[in-house]
């Protein structure tokens, strides 16, 4: 790989920090053919949940030495900081958790703790990122048409630092094209299609052609739902997102149909906000709680942002007064809070994924509203 | 003395006896990273140890929490002293980085017909020596 001298002289430059930084972008340049380094506008780390880390990730985040160089965001951890008790989590747990944040914010990353970093900054079409967490990857490349690779915690805080990544991948227009035309039936959930497109693609990139447009919020549960069942850092959309006309459509097609695959228990918890919801995912769940009208009578739990909870507080008060509750900062997936449950009921299907792997529990799949409903006992 | 070129991901210096996987390999779940011995049932070397030794395996796998998984060895004194990969991928690469362990790969022989266990090599940079 091709290196300007500026680039070389942060290999040597005596912060032990800044050159194994260099060192790992280089790593990943020369392991996947990138010719040089280029500039990012934004990183976001990931992987910031004591639970997922542990002792060694914290101690190595406190032994970083050195200032990101670009605006750099931090991913959901393990609980939400002021209501942790609520959510029956452990001090000690706790105390390791704000370790692990009192550290990134030494390096300069902003805590805004979720996974749906797009809706807090601005980016655009064509700008290059340096983004871990797979569902605001599939994000930013599909629906906004920014670039980024499917980074790790640790390379997005080596690009925060360098201010750059390796180009190859996602950041290559060429490396972008659909391989597989994707027909999705006319009543199928976005989620579970996407479920379903992510489990039989391995490394292929879909052009969806669908009967009807999606909104950003579908768009964005079918993306993150592919993304944690397969590989994919990108999707098109015939007639919809920014690039699919760019390229040529492909030749090899599959059939998705409208099945729910049944993954069936008896809900004791409701979580919705895998991803973290947007402000118009909130104000259709207070929507379906005054058409029901009646109080939850299941733990329902939801997760969004500190800054979409603040930005809409009148709508989380009136949520919560049919006895949800609003958390932020965390969410089902990345909390030990969930373990406490025998099965859970979701939207999403990341959530469907990574539940019973990562916290033991069972799932249930229901959209929006059949989920409200659950809570409220309501037959659908 | 002989030598063989490869690719320096890690660069550095390491040395030891030499332990061989033919499978692809996890840091995350298999291995015991409290003792450095491999626990994966399904591995060829399940039971022994890679701690100290220079461990030849084709490719990493799983999750990249597994970079973490090589540091918390490290920081246990029962890490793997080097690695030779095939084709290093991020995980191991970016775990071997932080946890400044030398790994090379790509060497210009094939690793399995030149290297038995128990054998005493040297990696130094991006070179081989044994």
């Amino acid at each position: 790989m091709y290196l300007k001298q500026e680039e070389e002289k942060l290999l040597d430059s005596g912060n032990p920090t800044v050159a194994k930084c260099m060192e790992i972008l280089i790593a990943l340049g020369e392991i996947y053919g990138a010719e040089k380094l280029i500039k990012v506008k934004s990183a976001h780390i990931s992987g910031i949940s004591y639970q997922n880390i542990g002792d060694a990730g914290l101690e190595w985040l406190e032994s970083l030495n050195a200032k990101v160089r670009i605006k750099t965001t931090v991913n959901p951890a393990g609980m939400d900081l002021q209501r942790w008790k609520e959510m029956g989590i452990a001090e000690g747990f706790c105390k390791k958790q704000l370790r692990i944040i009192r550290a990134l914010e030494g390096i300069g990353a902003e805590p805004i703790l979720t996974c749906t970093p797009y809706y807090l900054d601005d980016i655009a079409s064509g700008e290059h990122l340096a983004w871990a967490e797979s569902s605001a990857i599939i994000y930013a490349n599909s629906i906004v048409g920014a670039r980024t690779n499917r980074e790790s915690g640790i390379s997005a805080i080596a690009s925060g630092i360098v201010g750059k990544t390796a180009e190859y991948g996602m950041h290559i227009k060429e490396n972008r094209a659909p391989d597989v035309l994707v027909i999705l039936d006319a009543d199928v959930d976005p989620a579970m299609a996407g479920f379903k497109i992510g489990s039989m693609l391995k490394n292929e990139i879909p052009l969806l052609r669908a009967r009807r447009m999606f909104s950003d919020d579908e768009l964005k549960l079918l993306g993150a739902s592919m993304a944690a069942t397969g590989n994919a850092a990108i999707f098109h959309v015939e007639g919809q997102t920014p690039e699919w006309k760019d390229f040529k459509i492909p030749d090899e097609k599959i059939e998705i149909d409208g099945d729910i695959d049944e993954f069936d228990c008896e809900p004791d918890l409701i979580a919705l906000g895998c991803p973290h919801l947007s402000e118009n995912e909130l104000k259709a769940i207070l929507k379906t709680l005054m058409k029901i009208d009646r109080n939850v009578r299941k733990d329902t739990w939801l997760f969004t942002s500190k800054e979409i909870s603040e930005k809409n507080r009148k709508v989380v008060e009136r949520i919560e007064n049919y006895g949800v509750k609003v958390f932020s900062d965390t969410c089902m997936v990345v909390s030990p809070a969930t373990e406490r449950y025998e099965c859970v009921m979701v939207n999403s299907g990341k959530a469907l994924t990574y539940l019973p792997k990562l916290r033991k529990v069972r799932v249930k799949f229901g959209n929006l509203e059949e989920c409200i409903r659950m809570s409220c006992n309501e037959k659908n | 003395m002989r030598k063989i070129k490869g690719r320096a991901i890690s660069r550095g210096e390491a040395e030891g006896e030499v332990i061989i996987s033919h499978k692809n390999f996890s840091f995350l779940g298999d291995v015991d990273v409290e003792t450095g011995i491999v626990v994966a049932e399904d591995s060829d070397i399940s039971g022994k140890s890679i701690s100290g030794k220079i461990f030849i395996f084709p490719y990493g796998r799983g999750s990249t929490v597994g970079s973490y998984s090589l540091l918390s060895m490290k920081k246990n004194g029962v890490s793997p002293a080097g690695i030779i990969n095939v084709e290093s991928e991020a995980v191991v690469a970016v775990g071997a980085i932080i946890s400044s362990i030398p790994l090379i790969d790509k060497l210009e022989k094939n690793p399995f017909g030149v290297f038995r266990d128990g054998d005493f090599i040297k990696i130094r940079g991006e070179y081989v020596i044994y």
